[in-house]
């Protein structure tokens, strides 16, 4: 699988929608300050504290321990790192624990648990392997990529065959678009062979540097042949092949694959987003409603439901995008900055304010260099026509050679821009 | 080429080499990584005057949940008769994680009786405290700690309100003391900031203030004309009408001070139900008394009888505006002062323009006549709405 390490940075995903139509663009100011009233309607902030009246009233939903593995199996870790305090072992353990359920449900509480799990050694220069690992995928959380580069690599450097240690420097290399580094690492690291890990790593590589096709053939063969390959590594492998797929504009290819790894029925907050976004592409908005029903926890999720809601005009609209609107202003509140791919899409696509959108944008890509982050400052840019604004992608795409019809096209009307 | 799947990382104990590998296997597979970008906030809301300070802290059920437990019976459910139950430990917990320093003196925490509120990421409890200090603090130092063990990237996200407006920061429970200055109360910096926050606020109320306006305009229409009956007949000269609107304006502008000031220190005080149907009826009269008039040129006095009403609107406006204690009296002039210039503009914007057209057929008919029917009809709906509680028209 290409990148064997799908980094967890928040927001590292590939959209690809085509190019807003400019006809609607005319009605945006209006829809804009129409949505801004309806969004400040929605706002909870309006609500007040209140007494509930009656005691059975459930005010707070957890998964119950009785019932949910996950939460079962944290439990336990958290026992054994309770019997052997100070031993790096169990601590590490626990905290790769609620790493596990950050990439799978997307909640960045479990980043905090597991900063709270690695607390004797966080601030340590080096510390012990395991502990420098989940330290290193923290990072990353925080798109802090040089801190997390600096825990990985003497990790790999004293102990070659940590696969894991590889598999986040690949990832890491691949967002920050270093596609040398990334094949070197995936060559180190995981080898050349048949399996599913290598293969995907290399094929991942490819695909970002205009190799799609040979990419493909990689991805086909190695699922083929990996008669081993976990599920979990299928999806990865699958998603992969979806996206490249989508890229190069096989929606037919692309549908089946995502389908393939849907159908291994794990909980990954990427592929649904993933999907979605080729939903909505595809102009399929009312099955994004019912591919993320509830889901309205996860930003990455809540972000495409109000855009399937604008699409198919769905009543939810203002609720939605008030949420949204409400979880961005705390992390504004807070001064995180790990959100600004989201925060421009929902500027640009639902409030249609291409101004406040293009500077996060552009920041984001200072840090994320995937075709997502790519996608959304060409459409800012193309938005707000501030041609110099997209310099970097469009840099990017000739250098990489990256394939994709949808980021091709947006090139060449920005650069069709006075 | 290297094949090292399923072997075990490294001769460790066998359970962490499982789990460490199926961390692995889900990081290899969750290829963009999911990022709900809602981490753990907690809301603290802090009323800085004088020596008690107020307090509200919203606290995620959730982040209790994992630090102290509240689910009792482990159903994976928080019902509000389990959270009831450790009302006292939820405040004991967190005020013990919150120390307010006044100079340098610690202060004492007094815990309210806990409400719920919802925020974008669920339940929260709502503690309300009160912050007893040794002096009327000239510097806050706030040492915060909650959940600095179980969520090191929990933040606590202050408002810190004083009189002279809102401060905000954001606490780090692993992070040193922060330290705030009084800005109001004492120092020029602190009294201009209120002067300027009073003054814009009275500008702003009465140009939200429809049916002050409208009772201003109505008195102020006429002002450009002279009742010759049976017709109204332009003014001569400018400095005619400017006398008219100088006298209307300064016995509104006289009442209103009074009333408003008497209201705010607590002399007086209406049911605010009727100050709020009495001044939809005055506009409904200074209306109407351009259809037909009785009071001509002695509008003056209108203005100051119901002038004295408007006062009281303004000082429940005033009302919920949290006043800072110290600075009362300072508070209630620059509003007031706000109000005047608010006034003012809306004159200075109509008086050219109404002696402009005075000589209009259009004026006479459209503007004075109409106008003055339309307010009468928006009034009488007010005063309909007001005064039996209905609802009619959703206008502000």
């Amino acid at each position: 699988m290409p990148p064997p390490m799908p980094l967890p940075p928040p927001c590292t995903f590939d959209i690809t929608r085509p190019p807003g139509r400019r006809a609607r663009r005319r009605l945006m100011p209006l829809a804009a300050a129409l949505a801004a009233l309806m969004s400040l309607a929605a706002l909870p902030t309006a609500a007040e504290p209140f007494k509930p009246q009656d005691d059975a009233q459930v005010l707070l939903r957890l998964p119950a321990p009785a019932a949910d593995a996950g939460s079962r199996a944290l439990a336990a870790l958290r026992r054994q790192r309770d019997q052997a305090p100070g031993q790096p072992g169990p601590a590490a353990a626990l905290a790769w624990g609620h790493i596990q359920r950050l990439l799978a449900e997307g909640d960045p509480r479990d980043a905090g648990y597991a900063q709270a799990a690695l607390a004797p050694w966080w601030t340590q220069a080096a510390p012990p392997a395991e502990v420098r690992v989940a330290r290193a995928v923290l990072r990353q959380f925080r798109h802090d990529f040089d801190g997390a580069l600096a825990d990985l690599q003497p990790v790999v450097q004293q102990d070659p065959d940590d696969e894991r240690a590889w598999a986040w420097i690949v990832a890491i290399h691949m967002v920050q678009a270093h596609y040398e580094q990334a094949r070197e690492a995936c060559e180190q690291g995981l080898g050349d062979g048949p399996d599913l890990l290598a293969q995907g790593c290399l094929a991942q590589v490819e695909a970002a540097t205009g190799q799609a096709a040979p990419a493909l053939a990689r991805l086909d063969t190695a699922l083929a042949a990996d008669r081993d390959a976990t599920p979990a590594q299928r999806l990865w492998a699958l998603t992969r092949l979806a996206e490249t797929h989508e890229r190069l504009g096989q929606a037919a290819a692309a549908e089946r694959a995502y389908r393939a790894a849907l159908a291994l029925d794990l909980e990954d907050g990427y592929l649904l987003a993933a999907y979605a976004d080729f939903l909505l592409d595809q102009r399929r908005p009312a099955e994004v409603l019912v591919l993320l029903k509830d889901r309205e926890r996860n930003d990455l999720h809540l972000l495409r439901l109000a855009l399937a809601a604008k699409a198919s005009k769905h009543p939810r609209l203002a609720a939605w995008q008030g949420m949204l609107a409400a979880r961005f202003d705390a992390a504004r509140q807070r001064g995180d900055t790990a959100h600004q791919k989201e925060e421009a899409r929902f500027l640009l696509e639902l409030q249609g304010d291409a101004e406040r959108a293009l500077p996060l944008a552009v920041a984001n890509y200072r840090v994320q260099r995937e075709a997502a982050d790519a996608r959304v400052l060409l459409q800012a840019a193309l938005a707000a026509r501030r041609k110099a604004a997209a310099a970097p992608v469009l840099d990017w795409l000739r250098e990489s050679r990256f394939q994709s019809l949808v980021l091709a096209g947006l090139a060449a009307q920005v650069q069709a821009l006075p | 080429m290297r094949r090292r799947r399923g072997r075990p990382a490294a001769g460790r104990m066998v359970l962490p080499a499982l789990l460490a590998w199926l961390a692995l296997l889900a990081v290899l597979m969750a290829p963009g990584g999911a990022a709900a970008h809602k981490p753990s906030d907690s809301y603290l809301g802090l009323d800085w005057h004088g020596q008690r300070l107020q307090g509200r802290w919203d606290i995620a059920l959730r982040d209790l949940d994992a630090d102290i437990g509240l689910d009792a019976d482990g159903d994976g459910q928080v019902t509000w008769g389990e959270l009831k139950a450790r009302h006292a430990d939820i405040a004991a917990h967190a005020l013990a994680h919150l120390q307010v320093l006044a100079d340098g003196q610690p202060c004492r925490a007094t815990a309210g009786e806990q409400l719920v509120d919802e925020h974008t990421d669920g339940a929260y409890t709502v503690l309300p405290f009160t912050l007893d200090c040794p002096t009327s603090p000239r510097t806050l130092e706030l040492r915060y700690g909650l959940f600095a063990a179980v969520d090191p990237s929990h933040r606590g996200l202050l408002r810190l309100t004083d009189a002279s407006g809102t401060r905000t920061a954001v606490l780090d429970p692993n992070g040193p003391p922060q330290r705030f200055q009084r800005a109001g109360g004492d120092g020029t910096a602190g009294t201009l900031a209120t002067l300027w926050q009073f003054l814009r606020e009275g500008v702003w109320h009465i140009w939200i203030g429809f049916d002050h306006i409208l009772f201003l305009l109505s008195l102020l229409l006429p002002a450009v004309l002279v009742w010759v009956p049976p017709r109204w007949q332009p003014v001569p000269r400018l400095r005619d009408a400017v006398i008219d609107v100088a006298k209307i304006v300064t016995a509104f502008t006289l009442a209103h001070s009074i009333t408003l000031s008497l209201a705010t220190l607590g002399v007086v005080a209406l049911p605010s139900a009727l100050v709020e149907s009495a001044i939809a009826a005055s506009v409904l009269l200074a209306a109407l008394n351009n259809v037909f008039p009785l009071f001509q040129g002695r509008r003056w006095l209108v203005a100051f009888g119901f002038g004295l009403i408007h006062g009281f609107g303004f000082a429940t406006v005033l009302a919920e505006l949290q006043l800072p204690q110290g600075a009362l009296l300072l508070a209630l002039l620059a509003f007031n002062g706000g109000v005047e210039l608010g006034q003012l503009a809306i004159v200075a914007v109509f008086l050219p323009l109404a002696f402009a057209l005075r000589g209009t057929a259009f004026y006479r008919r459209a503007v004075l006549q109409g106008g003055s029917w339309l307010i009468a009809a928006l009034a009488a709906v007010w005063f309909v709405e007001r005064a039996f509680g209905l609802q009619i028209l959703r206008l502000p």
